[in-house]
C-alpha cells in the first residue's frame, strides 16, 4: 500500500471522529429518566372511585398511541364506547373525559415525557386540555 | 448436504413463526369493546321540525345555543362562519320550489337548517380521504382526524352543511365545554345528529331544548314519534329532486 504511514492512521482518526457521539455518550452521566407526574387523587368512572390506570403502567407507556388509536375507531366507527380492560373493568373510551380526568396535569405528565422523546402529537389542537393546566388558553 | 439445508430452512422459517406469534400474543391487551347499554338504536335517525312552532329568530336562538355550547361551535362572523344549526328564508331553504304568491305568514317565517344526514350522501361519495362516512343508524359523520380538509364534500353537499375552519376556532368559542373536542385549522365540520349523546341514551341537544317543536326517531319504525308526527302532518323536505333523500323532515 502506497502512503499507508498516513492512510492507516487517518482512517483510525476518522472512524473515531465518526463515532465520537457514542463514545462521549457511553463516557458522560447518561440519559436522564423522566420522571412524569402520575395522579394520585381517585376519580369516579362509572360509579366507582378508582386510582389505577386501565391497563398496566408499563403497558401504557408503551402503547397508549395505538390504544388511543383504537379507541378513536371504535368509538366512532363501531359506535363502542366502553373499553372492557384485561382485567374486565369498564372505563368510556374517550381522551379528554377518561384519560385526562385522572391525567389532569398536561405539563407535567403528557408534555414532559413527549418533549424528552421529541414527539409532538397534535391531540390537543382539538381536544380540550383540563382547566388550569392549559397554557395554550391562558 | 442438501437435506441438510433443507433441513435447517424449515426449522428456521418454524421458528421465526413461533417467535413471532408469540411475540404479537404478548403485544395485545386482552381487552374488548361494547356499546353503551343505555345507547339509543335506530335503522334510520330522522327529524322533523314543526316550523309552525318555531316561526322567529327568538324561537331559535335558545336551541342554537344548546347546539353550539354542547359542541363548542365557534362563533365567526363573516364568510368563514361554522355553520351546525342556522336559518334561513322560505325561498332559500326550499329553492326547488320558489311561489311567488307565499302567505305572508311563511313568507316572513325563518325555517332551521342542518345537515339533512341523507340517505344517499354525496358528500361521503366524494371523500377522497374516508374522513367521512355513513354510521349503522343512518347518520353521516365526519373523523376530523382523518379530513384532510380538500373541501370536495363541501363542494358536493346541495344543503350547504359543511363549513370549513380557515383558522383555529379557539379563539371563538366563548365559553369551552370540556368534555367535548374543538376542531382544529384545516377540517371540515357540521351537525353531527348528537351521535355522541344517542351513544349515551340522550336525545339530541336541540331537541331537548326545542319543547317538542323538533321531534327525532327511527323512520324505519311506523311507530315512532317521527312516523306517527309524519302520519298526521303535511311535511316538505330540501331538494328531494335531487336524489340525496334527505332525512330533515318540515312541517309547514
Amino acid at each position: 500500500m502506497y502512503n499507508a504511514k498516513f492512510v492507516i492512521p487517518g482512517i483510525i482518526v476518522f472512524a473515531g471522529l465518526f463515532t465520537a457521539p457514542f463514545w462521549i455518550n457511553m463516557l458522560s452521566s447518561g440519559h436522564e429518566e423522566v420522571k412524569v407526574e402520575l395522579p394520585t387523587e381517585p376519580v369516579t368512572f362509572f360509579g366507582e372511585e378508582r386510582t389505577q390506570c386501565i391497563e398496566p403502567r408499563e403497558w401504557m407507556a408503551a402503547n397508549h398511541m395505538e390504544l388511543l388509536l383504537e379507541w378513536r375507531d371504535q368509538a366512532l366507527r363501531e359506535g363502542k364506547r366502553i373499553y372492557v380492560a384485561s382485567d374486565g373493568k369498564k372505563w368510556e373510551t374517550s381522551l379528554q373525559n377518561t384519560c385526562m380526568a385522572c391525567h389532569s396535569n398536561k405539563a407535567e405528565f403528557c408534555d414532559k415525557c413527549h418533549n424528552a422523546n421529541s414527539v409532538n402529537p397534535y391531540c390537543w389542537d382539538c381536544h380540550v386540555v383540563p382547566q388550569g393546566n392549559n397554557h395554550e388558553f391562558e | 448436504m442438501n437435506s441438510s439445508r433443507r433441513y435447517f430452512l424449515k426449522v428456521a422459517g418454524l421458528s421465526t413463526f413461533a417467535l413471532a406469534a408469540g411475540a404479537a400474543r404478548a403485544e395485545a391487551a386482552e381487552a374488548s369493546y361494547e356499546a353503551y347499554p343505555e345507547g339509543l338504536k335506530a335503522k334510520r335517525w330522522a327529524m322533523v321540525i314543526d316550523t309552525r312552532r318555531i316561526q322567529t329568530v327568538e324561537d331559535m336562538r335558545p336551541i342554537v345555543e344548546a347546539c353550539h355550547k354542547v359542541h363548542n361551535v365557534p362563533n365567526i362572523p363573516g364568510s368563514r362562519e361554522i355553520k351546525w344549526l342556522w336559518d334561513d328564508t322560505f325561498d332559500h331553504a326550499f329553492a326547488h320550489d320558489p311561489d311567488p304568491m307565499l302567505p305572508e305568514n311563511i313568507e316572513n317565517r325563518r325555517f332551521f337548517l342542518l345537515c339533512n344526514h341523507c340517505t344517499n350522501p354525496s358528500c361521503v361519495r366524494v371523500c377522497p380521504a374516508g374522513a367521512t362516512y355513513k354510521t349503522e343508524g343512518g347518520l353521516v359523520a365526519i373523523d376530523y382526524h382523518r379530513c384532510v380538509g380538500c373541501r370536495f364534500c363541501m363542494a358536493a353537499c346541495p344543503y350547504g352543511s359543511r363549513s370549513f375552519n380557515f383558522q383555529d376556532p379557539r379563539p371563538f368559542i366563548k365559553d369551552l365545554n370540556p368534555a367535548y373536542p374543538t376542531r382544529m385549522r384545516g377540517v371540515v365540520e357540521k351537525c353531527t345528529f348528537c351521535a355522541e349523546r344517542l351513544e349515551k341514551g340522550l336525545m339530541p341537544a336541540c331537541v331537548e331544548a326545542s319543547n317538542g317543536a323538533i321531534m327525532f326517531g327511527d323512520l324505519n319504525d311506523p311507530n315512532s314519534i317521527v312516523r306517527r308526527v309524519l302520519a298526521k302532518n303535511f311535511s316538505i323536505r330540501r331538494k328531494p329532486e335531487l336524489g340525496t333523500d334527505p332525512g330533515v323532515y318540515y312541517i309547514i
